[in-house]
């Protein structure tokens, strides 16, 4: 243990020595085969822009379908030309690889690569006082993956047969036989190998993540001094290695199914009045497989959004986090439950009821934590200087979405109700609000937070205002009407339903209709984000080293940080991380390296607890 | 008050290391998981599995052997035994890929195919993605060797044959976790 003590030593020495001497790198070092933190991040977020930019239009592109079934498209054919059918519409296959594909876009490739890569890349290393990641090669090893299987994602629309449609959790035998749905055939293959490179990436990135967190803190940085943001990222990163490699097993042994013949999850099929050979095998398998990564998954989805909210929150009440231990404590209780409630998704799948039973308690115990959440960040606020900055409302509009789409969640976990609401427009309309557009929030309030310190320039706020509120008032047009649809049995993923007569189902086609307009002006809005992003980039105002008045350690960086974060020495860290507005303190906060002997006017007889 | 509060460290290689492991350890469990699941399903195959597994144990325990003894002569700056015990595990590390072909062939004999009823290509599959991480291994003990032929592992610079050595461990304990459950589960 001593000499690896004394190597680690050396090695920061060597690496303080090495900052000094500072030489310039030729820019593809600098910018694209960067092994600097803060590029890397930047390089998540620009390649998750793009994708968030794909999923939305092709989001748009079927609420056309559903809303508008007899419009002609024929004026959009130079682009989309051969995704129409003569008559100007949709193809119906098309629709599916759509649906699709938004769904593995915005969950994997925005929500997960574009959220997690971005903030915990950025924020680790500067907010728990590292110069770098503990491994800079592994970490841009990590991005290019992640680019890799991006490439490979993208060439898949454009391949015979169209992308993969089976949906974004691909259940065999749909998934499983080229001859089922023509995105089966080459598309499905291409989804599974750019799928493989993003879990490559998903786990170098956690690695490290995790590495870093352990064993790179700065002095005096103990766990319960860590920013929330990093417990969120840290516990996403654990989230992340246990279950990714669950998602390979199931990928590989699809592949096998697929490509050599196998039977794993294939078994007493007939195609067009002929049995396949296969037998043995079984689907279930796949889906117990499928979301044993599926449920940690939201919660990586989720959890760096709630993280990220938290600091935000607690730096724009100007006030400590309300119960920083017991946000703690509900984190790692979120993650640890994330593992044993996956077989809610699976209720009607003919599951044994008891074990249903048993899964929905342990579902709905998910609840607890949640609750302790969003009551803290309530409770954060109350009686606090509120600045509403753009980040400060994207909090805010998170805590909403994910307190509204939180409780219909109560519904769905319950095994007897689920025979009603499942594949219903009522799941959808659940985890679009509570992970789809909370996370998306807490990567809009991520953005506006720390674009100071990315970019060295602040975004406009009027823009912000303006994104804001026709963001949250259009998400929830969007989704709160898919509720009263999916109650009424209307099924997700299906193409069309104007051709059938069933109860009352036109009276839901005005429903339909409103939820269109809702989607395509929310995504229209998000082209002010777009453009305010760019725009400050280059023009924005020059922003000071800690605009927002905060206490973490990466306020303590100059404006623009070059490779090593800190100048001089990385500060020592001497209290937790919320001393906003504390009594007898002349600033309304104390940034974290400021020792409690330099502020005698303000110590509490407790402080040495935080 | 905590204000000097000392950070526990690791070298950061090796802990990625232990990490890498779990989440390799992950793999193997859903699939062994998703095996055990299916034996208990009524209708399977009755599999004899290959004799050749012992023999292939027998020489991946070896191999972990040399493994342990290079690294002890790493320690002590033994330089010759390194370079013979890293060579001797590569060599066994070997031995065992072509021990595990063959009781591939073994298990065809038997009648049990790779395309079949699952219960038989789970065998091939757990092997197959087995040796793929040995095959790691091995070029990771490869790459110690060439370091270690210039010298530049000894007692002042023991990470990479500590990782490695680590790593090769792990592949011999996880195949006999695979082969004990491959057979009480049969």
């Amino acid at each position: 243990m001593e000499t690896k003590l004394k190597t680690t030593t050396k090695v920061n020495v060597d690496h303080e020595e090495h900052h000094e001497e500072h030489h310039e790198l030729g820019f593809i070092r600098k910018y694209i085969f960067s092994e600097d933190h803060k590029i890397i991040a930047k390089q998540f977020l620009i390649t998750g822009i793009f994708w968030a930019v794909v999923g939305g239009l092709f989001s748009s592109l079927f609420r056309i379908q559903l809303g508008f079934p007899d419009l002609d498209l024929s004026a959009l054919s130079p682009i989309i030309g051969n995704w129409l059918t003569p008559q100007g519409k949709i193809d119906a296959e098309v629709y599916l690889a759509l649906i699709t594909m938004h769904g593995t876009i915005m969950v994997f490739f925005v929500l997960t690569a574009g959220l997690s890569g971005t903030f915990s890349n950025f924020l680790i290393p500067l907010q728990v006082g590292a110069r770098d990641m503990a491994s800079g090669f592994l970490n841009m090893l990590s991005y290019w993956f992640f680019f890799l299987s991006s490439i490979v994602m993208f060439i898949s629309i454009f391949v015979e047969g169209g992308p993969a449609s089976g949906g974004w959790t691909i259940y065999p035998p749909l998934s499983a036989l080229p001859q089922a749905v023509s995105g089966s055939g080459l598309g499905m293959t291409f989804w599974l190998i750019s799928m493989a490179f993003f879990i490559v990436s998903a786990l170098l990135g956690a690695l490290n993540y995790i590495t870093t967190v352990i064993n790179l803190r700065t002095e005096g940085m103990t766990f319960f001094r860590m920013p929330l943001t990093i417990w969120a990222f840290f516990v996403t990163a654990i989230l992340g290695v246990l279950s990714f490699p669950v998602l390979l097993s199931a990928a590989l042994l699809l592949i096998m199914d697929r490509s050599f013949g196998t039977s794993f999850y294939l078994s007493d099929i007939y195609i067009a009045g002929e049995a396949l050979a296969n037998e043995g095998g079984s689907a279930i398998l796949f889906q117990h497989l499928f979301w044993f990564l599926g449920h940690p998954e939201v919660y990586i989805v989720i959890l760096p959004a709630l993280g990220i909210a938290s600091e935000v929150i607690a730096t724009c009440s100007r006030k400590p986090i309300f119960g920083y231990k017991f946000m703690v404590y509900s984190i790692l209780a979120i993650g640890g439950l994330s593992f044993v409630v996956w077989a809610h998704h699976m209720f009607i799948s003919g599951m044994n009821p008891f074990l249903g039973s048993v899964f929905t308690v342990l579902t709905l115990i998910i609840a607890v934590p949640s609750a302790i959440k969003a009551f803290n960040y309530i409770a954060t606020l109350w009686r606090g200087n509120i600045i509403f900055t753009p980040a400060m409302l994207f909090s805010i509009g998170l805590v909403s979405t994910f307190i509204s789409g939180g409780v219909t969640g109560i519904f769905l976990g319950n095994s007897a109700l689920d025979i009603n609401l499942h594949d219903t427009y009522f799941v959808v309309a659940h985890f679009h609000i509570v992970m789809g557009v909370s996370a998306f929030f807490g990567l809009f309030a991520g953005v506006y937070h720390w674009f100071p310190k990315m970019f060295g320039r602040m975004m406009n706020n009027g823009l912000g205002y303006i994104h804001f509120w026709l963001t949250f008032i259009g998400s929830y047009l969007v989704f709160f009407p898919l509720h009263y649809i999916g109650m009424a049995g209307f099924p997700r993923r299906y193409y069309s339903f104007s051709t059938f007569q069933a109860g009352n189902i036109e009276s839901f086609v005005d429903l339909n209709v409103f939820v269109s307009y809702a989607a395509l002006i929310t995504f229209a809005a998000q082209f002010i984000l777009l453009f305010n992003f760019f725009y400050s980039m280059f023009r924005g105002k020059k922003a000071s080293e800690n605009p927002w008045r905060s206490n973490t350690l990466e306020w303590t960086t100059p404006v623009n940080p070059g490779h090593g974060n800190w100048v001089g020495p990385i500060p020592k860290v001497e209290r937790w991380a919320y001393d906003y507005s504390k009594t007898g303190s002349k600033e309304d906060f104390i940034p974290q390296n400021i020792p409690y002997s330099k502020t005698p006017e303000s110590n509490l007889p407790d402080d040495d607890q935080h | 008050m905590k204000s000097n509060v000392k950070i526990l460290r690791m070298n950061p290689n090796i802990f990625i290391t232990w990490i890498f492991i779990i989440s390799i350890s992950m793999i193997f469990v859903s699939l062994i998981s998703a095996y055990i699941v299916k034996k208990g399903e009524p209708g399977g195959l009755i599999i004899n599995l290959p004799n050749m597994f012992i023999y292939s144990t027998i020489v991946v325990v070896l191999s972990s052997l040399f493994k342990q003894i290079a690294y002890f002569s790493a320690k002590k700056d033994d330089l010759n035994k390194l370079n013979y015990f890293l060579f001797a595990s590569i060599l066994s590390g070997v031995s065992f890929l072509i021990l595990q072909y063959f009781s591939w062939g073994e298990l065809v004999n038997s009648g049990v195919f790779f395309v079949g009823h699952p219960d038989g290509s789970f065998i091939y599959v757990i092997t197959g993605v087995h040796a793929f991480h040995l095959i790691s291994g091995l070029i990771f003990i490869a790459i110690v060797l060439f370091k270690s032929s210039k010298l530049e592992v000894h007692s002042k610079n023991l990470n990479l044959i500590e990782m490695s050595t680590t790593y090769w461990h792990f592949l011999t304990g996880l195949w006999l976790y695979l082969y004990v459950t491959l057979y009480l589960y049969n």
